[in-house]
C-alpha cells in the first residue's frame, strides 16, 4: 500500500498538475484558527505543511518568522502541535500532513518519543531544516522504521556527488529548495534555471517526487507546472498577518488565496 | 570525555565536528553545506601553510600590535591580601578588544577566497567593530547585524563601525540581543554564501566558526607563555587562570597554550554573566546547568525551555549577553580541565570600582565579571599563586551604562 505523501502525488499526476502543498505555522495566530486554517486549505492543498515554530530559526525569512513569533507568543507548545494534527485528522485522515522544523524541537522530545508522538497524532513525514545529510542519517532510518517519511532537502548548492548520495538516502519526496535564499525571499533566480535543476534531481532519480519550495508565490507558481509539487509558504503566513491587520477572518482569506494558487496549476 | 594532549583542542571534535563526541557539529540548512565545507578545507590547508602563517603574524605584530601587556597589578594585590594579580591587557589591542584577532583572520580567508563581503554579528559591539576595522583595513565591504538593544546600550561601538565604513543592520527579532543578531546573520549568509564571507563573532556556530575563532584567539595564551617565562623563568607552580565567558573566545585563547598542564599546576576559571542578582534570567549555562541543546548550529549547554525554545537572557554586559556556549567550553567542562561559576551584574559592577580605584586598568564590564570571582578568590591564596585575569575588553564602550550605574566620576577620564 502506497503511503499518504506518494498517494497525493499520484493523484494529483493523474489530474495532469503538481501536487500543491501549503506551510502555515502551527497555533498561527491560536490553537483553535490554525487548525480552522488547516481544515479549509486541505479542500485545495494536497499535502500540508505544519510548521512547528522556533525562536530562533537559521533559515527563515521575515514573514515565517512573524508567523512563528506570533504562535509562540500565543503560548503554542509542542504537545498542542500534536493535539492540532490528530483533530485534523478526525475530518481529513487521508490527507498527509508534514512536520517542517528545526532539529532541537525534536531533541529535546527525545527522537523516538517525538516518532510515536507523530505516528500516534498521524504526522506522515518530517522535513527538519537544520539537521543535514549525513547528519540525518540515522535520524532519518528512525522514521522510515516508522513508517515517517524524512524528507532530504536539496539546494542550489548541492554538489553533484551530494545529490546522488542524498537522493539514495531519501525516502518517496525530496524538496528541492529553488534558490539562496531564506524562505520567502524574492525568486532571484529564473524559473528556467531552477527548472533546470530540478531536472537535474529527477534524471539522477526519477522515482522519487520532487518538490520545489522557497519564493513560489500567486506570481510565480504556474512557471513549475510540470513538476511533482510545489510549496507555498510564506505568501500564506503573510497573508495571515495582513488579515490580522486589518481585523478580517484569516480563514477565509487564506483559504480563498490557496483555492487561487490551485487554479492556477490546474 | 577526556582532553587529548598534544593535539590542538580545536582539532579534536569527530568526523562530523562533535567534540566529546556531543557538543559542536554543523546542524545547518543544506545550503550551507558547501560553503562550510569549502571553509574547512581552505582553513585546513591555510592553517599550516608557511606564507599564510607570516601574513598572519605580520598582521597580527605590525597591525594588531602584539604583544599586549602583562602587568603586576601590585595596588589591587595589596589590597586584596592574597595571591599575587596579574593581568593580560588584551584590551591594548587595535580596536580595545581580542576580538579583533579572530576578524583579521576571517578576512584574510575572505580575500584569499576571492570574496568581496564579509558579515558578522557583533552583541556588545567590539565583534562588529573590529570587523569592520579588518575589512575596511583588506578592502572588504562589510555588513553587521546587531540586536537592537544592543545598538542602544553600545553606541560608542556602533558610532566606529559607521565610521569604518560598515552598515550596521538592526535586529528587531526575538530579544533583539546577540542571539537574534547571530542568527539574522546566518540567515542572510543562506541567501548570500555565493558571494558573501560570514565571520561568527565567538568559538560559536558550525564547527569550523568554533576552530577558527579557537585558533584566532590563541594568540594570547601564546603571548602569555612567552611573558611567564620572561617573567618567571618558567610556567608558574601555582597559575590560575581567569576569564569572563560569554561565547567562549577571549578564554578559549587564553587558556588554549596551557592546556596541557595539570590543572593542579594550571588552573582555568570561565565566570558566565549571572545577570541581576534579584533577576532569574542570567546568561551562565554552565555554571546553572542548562540542558544540552542546538543553538546557532552547534549541539551546546544551552538556556532553553522543556520544548527547546531558546531562553531571553540579561545581563549588564552585552559581550556575555548569550544564552549558549561554546561547544569548546561544554566539553572543557565535562572533561574537567576548567571550572565555571558566574558573577551577578552588582557583582561585576563593584569589580570594576575596586579595580578602577587601586589600578589604572579599566576593564569592560565583560572582564569586570572575571575580576569579580578573581578578587574574592585571591583572598584565600598564597602569595606564591599567580592569579591572571585577562582583561579582554575597555570599559570605553561602557561609558553610558557605567554613567548611569555608578555615576559620571567613574567614566570622567575615559
Amino acid at each position: 500500500m502506497l503511503n499518504p505523501i506518494s498517494l497525493a502525488f499520484k493523484r494529483a499526476k493523474k489530474e495532469k498538475r503538481p501536487a500543491l502543498l501549503t506551510y502555515t505555522v502551527a497555533g498561527d495566530s491560536s490553537k483553535k484558527q490554525s487548525l480552522k486554517i488547516l481544515e479549509a486549505i486541505s479542500n485545495y492543498a494536497d499535502i500540508l505543511e505544519v510548521g512547528v515554530p522556533h525562536n530562533t530559526p537559521v533559515a527563515d525569512g521575515g514573514q515565517i518568522q512573524t508567523s512563528a513569533y506570533r504562535a509562540i507568543k500565543n503560548g503554542i507548545k509542542i504537545n498542542d502541535i500534536f493535539k492540532i494534527v490528530s483533530d485534523f485528522k478526525k475530518s481529513k485522515n487521508s490527507k498527509p500532513v508534514i512536520f517542517m522544523g528545526y532539529y532541537n524541537m525534536i531533541f529535546q522530545y527525545g527522537e523516538n518519543n517525538f516518532l510515536k508522538k507523530c505516528k500516534k497524532s498521524g504526522v506522515n513525514g518530517l522535513i527538519v531544516v537544520d539537521l543535514p545529510w549525513p547528519e540525518n542519517k540515522i535520524f532519518s532510518k528512525k522514521c522510515k522504521k516508522n513508517s515517517i517519511n524524512f524528507i532530504q532537502l536539496l539546494s542550489p548548492t548541492t554538489s553533484n556527488k551530494r545529490l546522488k548520495s542524498i537522493t539514495k538516502d531519501s525516502h518517496d519526496m525530496i524538496y528541492y529548495i529553488s534558490m539562496l535564499s531564506t524562505t520567502g525571499g524574492k525568486l532571484k533566480v529564473s524559473p528556467k534555471k531552477i527548472l533546470a535543476n530540478y531536472n537535474k534531481i529527477k534524471k539522477i532519480s526519477p522515482k522519487k517526487n520532487c518538490v520545489i519550495g522557497f519564493g513560489i508565490t500567486e506570481k510565480t507558481i504556474s512557471n513549475f507546472k510540470n513538476t511533482d509539487g510545489i510549496v507555498v509558504g510564506s505568501q500564506i503566513c503573510k497573508e495571515i498577518t495582513r488579515s490580522l491587520n486589518n481585523r478580517q477572518n484569516p480563514v477565509i482569506n487564506v483559504s480563498k488565496m490557496v483555492s487561487k494558487l490551485r487554479k492556477k496549476i490546474s | 570525555m577526556k582532553v587529548k594532549k598534544g593535539i590542538p583542542v580545536i582539532d579534536q571534535g569527530d568526523r562530523l565536528g562533535f567534540w566529546g563526541g556531543k557538543f559542536g557539529g554543523n546542524f545547518v540548512p543544506e545550503t550551507l553545506k558547501k560553503p562550510i565545507e569549502d571553509l574547512e578545507i581552505q582553513f585546513n590547508k591555510l592553517k599550516n601553510d608557511k606564507n599564510f602563517l607570516k601574513e598572519r603574524d605580520n598582521y597580527f605584530k605590525n597591525w594588531i600590535g602584539t604583544p599586549t601587556r602583562f602587568i603586576k597589578l601590585n595596588n589591587l594585590t595589596k589590597h586584596v591580601g592574597g595571591a599575587q594579580i596579574w593581568s593580560k591587557v588584551v584590551s591594548d589591542a587595535n580596536g580595545g578588544a581580542h576580538k579583533i584577532y579572530n576578524a583579521t583572520v576571517h578576512c584574510l580567508l575572505a580575500k584569499r577566497s576571492g570574496k568581496k563581503v564579509i558579515i558578522g554579528d557583533t552583541g556588545a559591539g567590539y565583534a562588529g567593530k573590529m570587523l569592520s576595522m579588518a575589512a575596511k583595513k583588506f578592502g572588504l565591504k562589510c555588513k553587521i547585524f546587531m540586536g537592537a538593544k544592543d545598538i542602544k546600550r553600545q553606541q560608542p561601538n556602533v558610532k566606529a563601525m559607521k565610521k569604518n565604513g560598515a552598515d550596521v543592520i538592526p535586529v528587531y527579532s526575538g530579544s533583539q540581543t546577540l542571539v537574534d543578531a547571530v542568527s539574522e546573520c546566518m540567515r542572510y549568509w543562506v541567501a548570500n554564501c555565493d558571494t558573501t564571507a560570514m565571520c561568527v563573532g565567538s568559538t560559536v556556530g558550525p564547527a569550523i566558526f568554533v576552530r577558527i575563532c579557537g585558533w584566532s584567539t590563541s594568540q594570547i595564551s601564546k603571548e602569555l607563555k612567552d611573558q611567564l617565562i620572561n617573567e618567571f623563568g618558567e610556567v608558574p607552580k601555582k597559575l590560575k587562570l581567569y576569564n569572563c565567558v560569554g561565547g567562549g573566545s577571549s578564554s578559549f585563547g587564553f587558556w588554549n597554550e596551557f592546556m596541557d598542564y595539570d590543572k593542579k599546576q594550571v588552573e582555568f576559571i570561565g565566570v558566565e554573566a549571572g545577570g541581576p542578582a534579584k533577576s532569574k534570567k542570567h546568561a551562565a549555562p554552565l555554571t546553572y546547568g542548562s540542558k544540552i541543546g542546538i543553538l546557532h548550529g552547534a549541539a551546546q549547554y544551552v538556556n532553553q525551555n522543556s520544548d527547546g525554545q531558546i531562553e531571553e537572557t540579561e545581563s549588564i554586559s552585552a559581550g556575555l549577553d548569550y544564552p549558549g556556549i561554546s561547544p569548546l567550553h561544554c566539553f572543557l567542562k565535562d572533561a574537567k580541565r576548567a571550572r565555571y561559576t558566574a558573577a551577578s551584574d552588582e557583582e561585576a559592577l563593584k569589580a570594576y570600582q575596586i579595580v578602577t580605584k587601586y589600578e589604572n586598568l579599566r576593564p569592560s564590564l565583560e572582564p569586570s565579571h572575571a575580576f569579580s570571582v578573581a578578587i574574592k578568590e585571591a583572598k584565600k591564596l598564597s602569595k606564591n599563586t599567580i592569579v591572571i585575569i585577562n582583561s579582554c575588553g575597555d570599559a570605553y564602550k561602557d561609558r553610558g551604562i557605567l554613567e548611569k550605574k555608578l555615576g559620571k566620576k567613574y567614566v570622567k577620564s575615559n
